[in-house]
């Protein structure tokens, strides 16, 4: 099983360093983990990521791991689901987690913001038509609330309710006989400009040893 | 906060005449205690000479003494009572003041108080009493600020940026002692003032090094008082307030151990080890304690269902106790009282009533509120009272050290922090930490027990840098975030969208971290809720509550606030012109349900109207059966928010809403129906949950009564038809009141139902949901805290899902 190489890294690793942002040892570690993942293999598929159990507690599990074989996810362009990935786009997933660097422009700043936005935003729109609609919500808050176990769909399809009527209104006047189908890209950036999402949604690529023999199956 | 005391439409005689009453009242005060105490002098006298032969006194006939006074038997509390009582009439005099609470901070104008009285005290009687002693500012003073800051600690940002804080309390203070203490050594031994009788060089390294650990801690009480004004971001004043917090610990074991050192004389290795673990065994030992009163208060306060007047009394003894028994044992009494607060602090909450809740906050903030006026007051009548030994070397050289030590210790952690936070700090960011190490009445006191004999020197020294820091740092500290534009307070309400992110967040961010395999800190938190909320919430909290999440929580509070809305704004086709409807539930309907050329009316179709509206009532019921209440806040001075402040067209506004609520709900007497299953105290805490309007402003506009101080409108139960929302929480009938409102709510389900105007009825209400939700969480009145805070730290777990 994949022990970590001492010799000098593939240079494909320079290159997807180049593309993701990560540093050498960090892709070393993720492709150590992926290969533990994947049990050799050169791609993972959905039923390995089901292989983890302390994944089995995490109420939004499915949607993670669709993220990951949501191709909207590798690159804006593309469309619709793989059914395996190979490593770089396994790296591209996780690069939307990176801590932000220190010293960002503005710019920079509201590109990454999206771009973990477009991310999360991918999550909640099953379908892939763009539009969060109140179904997909529901499932969302569902999901959720699942975990916890002690209501009914009731509550949680009022609280999804409750959400996209003040997306609905956030977003702005509308006339009563226009249809409001679902929430843009835009209308998410909007209701969520006060979340400080680049600070939070990171993950300490820092600690970046794998645990050995790490809870698989 | 003082910026909402511009007052408007002032009658500018009438105000200053008020102020000058005001002042009068307060010299009488003090005239008063001053002249009876010194007639309690002289009584006293009186009655020691009767010792001698008594003979004089009986020759003359006492006659029956129709009026005489007494004074010593009540000496003792009446002039506790004097002290708060003046205290209480300073700050109020303050906010009279407009521009004056602008420029000074409330701590700068408690001391100059401080000086004045201690300056009449010291003219009148020649002798200041010595009112800032140890065993009171300790005992009394004290434990009442730290709890209340320990109470509403906002948790999440607490332990988020603990490794940062633990850095800055213990490293820095470290630091700061040691360079204080060694470089006023160092220039002791230097320094030779030819003008002052005191001999510097005879200060040993030892007092030095005593004198760096007192006065480098930063103060809570302090901190507290200077930044709750300033409003900057919730990342700075936690990373500050915290520190001044943790540092205690250190700061116990540092004077103690210099203390034990400069007794025994001599200093060993084996001793400065014996320091390290005693630091470990304070911080953590004071912490155990604390979490183990503050686990008993929570299991106590499950079986208090039927005593609900005492509960608060459990939470306060328990704190108190867990304070003392700390300091019994020389452990850091404020880490325990911060442990206690915090821990017993979301299990408490889910198991007492609403107006328990409400007793707590009042307490806990009218109780830190005194002592810390009284605590700058006495400041400044001690620095009137001891007699000072000025060494001008000595002085500054203390302060500038201070400053130094300061600015040193923060840039240099600092550095080493950024390599480990997401979130750097920028210089900004430092320079706003460093400039905020206020020091103030806690080192006063350690000094002030000191047993040494140049204590006189390092009071002195003591009290120029609390002064120096107080009144010149903070009274330019507002201008300076100013100036460099610190980011301030984000003071917009959570949606429910944010709330859902956020919990959406933690799970992505734990399921993510368990894929890429490795333990980080969201995997323990994530760990640490699932125990928390299997085993411990079971044991802590009483009843079904204990399996509530925390979104399900927020939603019935917002779910609350919308219906009290409904309820208010009438939801009534009266208002249908006043807003116009722009969405409605109907619109927000997947596609693919109704063709798009399907013209509004087929859309609005009352089937689906109905079935919304069971499905909205439904909800209402069960959640107004659910909702509970969050306290928190941290913000001290701010807690009743006069209706009037507003403005009037808010009021006249509402007026009229209430007034078009009346009639429609006189139309509709004969819809009641029924159900009210437990009539639970969560019915009036329900109501409560909005934390803003627990006054219901109409009611009270109704009996013509503008001041709607705080809270609590009148329902008058026993009247079956609900002609009248007033809701009355204080009433002892709670049960009914709760019951009424829920008719009056289910009215306004029924409103919805009526065939001619369902529809848009309802519409309206669903897009008044939204306006008038933003304009009445404006138009609060109610006691509760500043409005952004009400949404911010909801937790009711110790570490937040």
């Amino acid at each position: 099983m994949g022990a970590l190489k001492s010799t000098p890294a593939p240079t494909e690793h320079y290159d997807l360093s180049e593309k993701t942002g990560f540093s050498l040892r960090q892709i070393r570690v993720l492709h150590k983990r992926f290969k533990q993942l994947s049990e050799g293999d050169d791609v993972l598929r959905r039923e390995d990521f089901l292989g983890i159990s302390s994944l089995k507690y995490n109420p939004i599990r499915k949607e993670i791991i669709e993220a990951f074989f949501n191709r909207r996810n590798f690159s804006p362009s593309c469309e619709g689901r793989a059914n395996e990935i190979d490593f770089e786009e396994f790296l591209v997933v996780m690069s939307h987690f990176k801590p932000p660097c220190s010293k960002m422009t503005d710019e920079q700043r509201k590109s990454i913001r999206r771009e973990k936005l477009k991310f999360i935003f991918n999550m909640h729109d099953s379908d892939g038509d763009g539009l969060i609609t109140l179904e997909d919500y529901r499932h969302v808050v569902e999901e959720l609330l699942s975990r916890s176990g002690a209501l009914g769909k009731e509550t949680s399809r009022a609280i999804a309710d409750a959400a996209m009527f003040e997306v609905a209104r956030t977003v702005g006047h509308r006339d009563p006989d226009e249809f409001y189908e679902g929430i843009t890209f835009e209308h998410f950036l909007k209701l969520l400009s006060n979340f400080d999402i680049e600070s939070r949604m990171n993950i300490r690529f820092l600690k970046t040893d794998v645990i050995p023999g790490c809870r698989l199956g | 906060m003082f910026s909402r005391m511009a007052p408007r439409g002032r009658s500018g005689l009438g105000r200053s005449l008020a102020e000058l009453g005001l002042l009068l009242l307060a010299i009488l005060v003090l005239l008063d205690g001053t002249v009876l105490s010194l007639e309690a002098a002289t009584s006293s006298e009186i009655d020691t000479h009767e010792g001698k032969p008594g003979t004089h006194k009986n020759t003359s006939k006492k006659s029956f003494p129709v009026l005489g006074i007494k004074y010593d038997d009540v000496s003792v509390p009446f002039e506790i009572s004097l002290w708060v009582l003046l205290a209480s009439l300073m700050k109020l005099g303050f906010h009279l003041i407009p521009r004056l609470s602008n420029v000074v901070p409330e701590s700068c104008l408690l001391i100059s108080v401080g000086l004045l009285v201690g300056g009449i005290l010291k003219l009148a009687r020649d002798e200041v009493p010595p009112v800032l002693s140890d065993r009171i500012f300790f005992l009394c003073l004290l434990p009442p600020i730290i709890l209340d800051a320990g109470y509403f600690l906002p948790i999440r940002p607490f332990v988020e940026n603990i490794g940062t804080i633990l850095m800055f309390a213990v490293v820095g203070t470290l630091w700061n002692a040691f360079f204080v203490g060694g470089l006023i050594y160092a220039v002791c031994q230097i320094a030779q003032d030819k003008y002052s009788e005191i001999d510097l060089s005879n200060i040993g390294i030892l007092p030095c090094l005593l004198f760096g650990s007192i006065i480098s801690a930063v103060d809570p009480v302090a901190v507290l008082a200077v930044f709750e004004e300033i409003h900057i971001n919730e990342l700075l004043h936690i990373l500050v307030f915290g520190e001044s917090l943790l540092n205690d610990a250190v700061t116990v074991v540092l004077y103690h151990l210099f203390e034990e050192f400069m007794e025994s004389g001599s200093v060993s290795a084996v001793d400065a080890l014996l320091g390290l673990v005693s630091f470990l065994i304070v911080a953590l030992g004071g912490v155990l304690v604390g979490a183990f009163y503050g686990i008993l208060a929570a299991f106590t306060s499950r079986f208090t269902s039927h005593t609900r007047v005492i509960e608060p009394l459990f939470v306060f003894l328990y704190s108190y106790m867990a304070y003392l028994s700390a300091e019994v044992f020389h452990l850091s009494g404020i880490m325990s009282l911060i442990a206690c607060g915090a821990v017993m602090r979301p299990y408490v909450e889910a198991n007492i009533s609403h107006k328990s809740h409400t007793t707590i906050k009042y307490f806990l903030k009218m109780w830190s509120s005194v002592s810390e006026t009284l605590i700058f007051i006495f400041l400044g009548v001690a620095t009137v009272e001891g007699e000072h030994h000025w060494n001008w070397v000595f002085l500054t050289s203390t302060v500038v050290l201070c400053l130094v030590a300061r600015v040193i210790g923060v840039v240099g952690l600092t550095f080493i922090i950024n390599k480990f936070r997401i979130v750097k700090l920028t210089t900004k960011d430092q320079f706003i930490i460093a400039y905020g190490g206020l020091r103030g009445a806690i080192a006063f006191s350690l000094g002030f027990i000191l047993h040494s004999e140049h204590k006189r020197i390092f009071l002195t020294a003591i009290i120029t840098v609390i002064f120096f820091t107080v009144f010149v740092q903070g009274m330019t500290i507002k201008p300076l975030v100013e100036l460099l534009a610190v980011k301030k307070k984000h003071e917009a309400k959570r949606s429910i969208n944010e709330e859902i992110h956020t919990r959406f967040l933690d799970h992505l961010l734990t399921g993510i971290e368990d894929i890429c395999g490795h333990y980080g800190h969201h995997h323990w938190k994530n760990k640490l809720n699932r125990f928390n909320k299997k085993y411990v919430k079971k044991i802590l909290i009483a009843g079904d509550r204990s399996k509530e999440p925390q979104l399900i929580a927020f939603y019935h509070k917002l779910e609350m606030k919308n219906a009290i809305q409904m309820v208010e704004s009438g939801g009534g086709s009266k208002l249908n012109s006043t807003f116009p409807s722009t969405v409605s539930m109907q619109n927000i309907q997947p596609k693919i349900h109704s063709p798009p050329s399907a013209r509004p009316s087929e859309r609005a179709l009352p089937q689906l109207t109905k079935g919304r509206e069971e499905e909205i009532r439904q909800i209402l019921r069960t959640n107004l059966q659910k909702t509970r209440q969050r306290l928190q806040s941290y913000n001290r001075h701010t807690l009743v928010v006069d209706p009037d402040e507003e403005g009037f067209d808010d009021l006249i506004l509402k007026k009229r809403r209430m007034m078009e609520l009346d009639w429609k709900l006189k139309q509709m007497t004969n819809y009641l129906t029924v159900p009210r299953p437990q009539g639970s105290p969560t019915m009036s805490r329900a109501r409560m949950a909005s934390g803003r309007n627990t006054d219901f402003i109409p009611a009270q506009q109704k009996k013509g009564n503008k001041q709607s101080s705080d809270s609590q409108a009148y329902v008058k139960p026993g009247a079956e038809n609900v002609p009248t929302i007033k809701i009355d929480l204080a009433s002892p009938q709670s049960p009914d009141s709760v019951r009424l409102l829920d008719e009056v709510v289910q009215d306004q389900g029924l409103t919805m139902s009526l065939p001619s105007s369902s529809s848009r009825a309802y519409k309206t209400s669903g897009k008044d949901d939204g306006r008038d939700q933003q304009k009445l969480l404006r138009c609060l009145s109610d006691p509760g805290p500043d409005v952004d805070d009400d949404e911010d730290y909801d937790d009711d777990e110790p570490v937040p899902t």
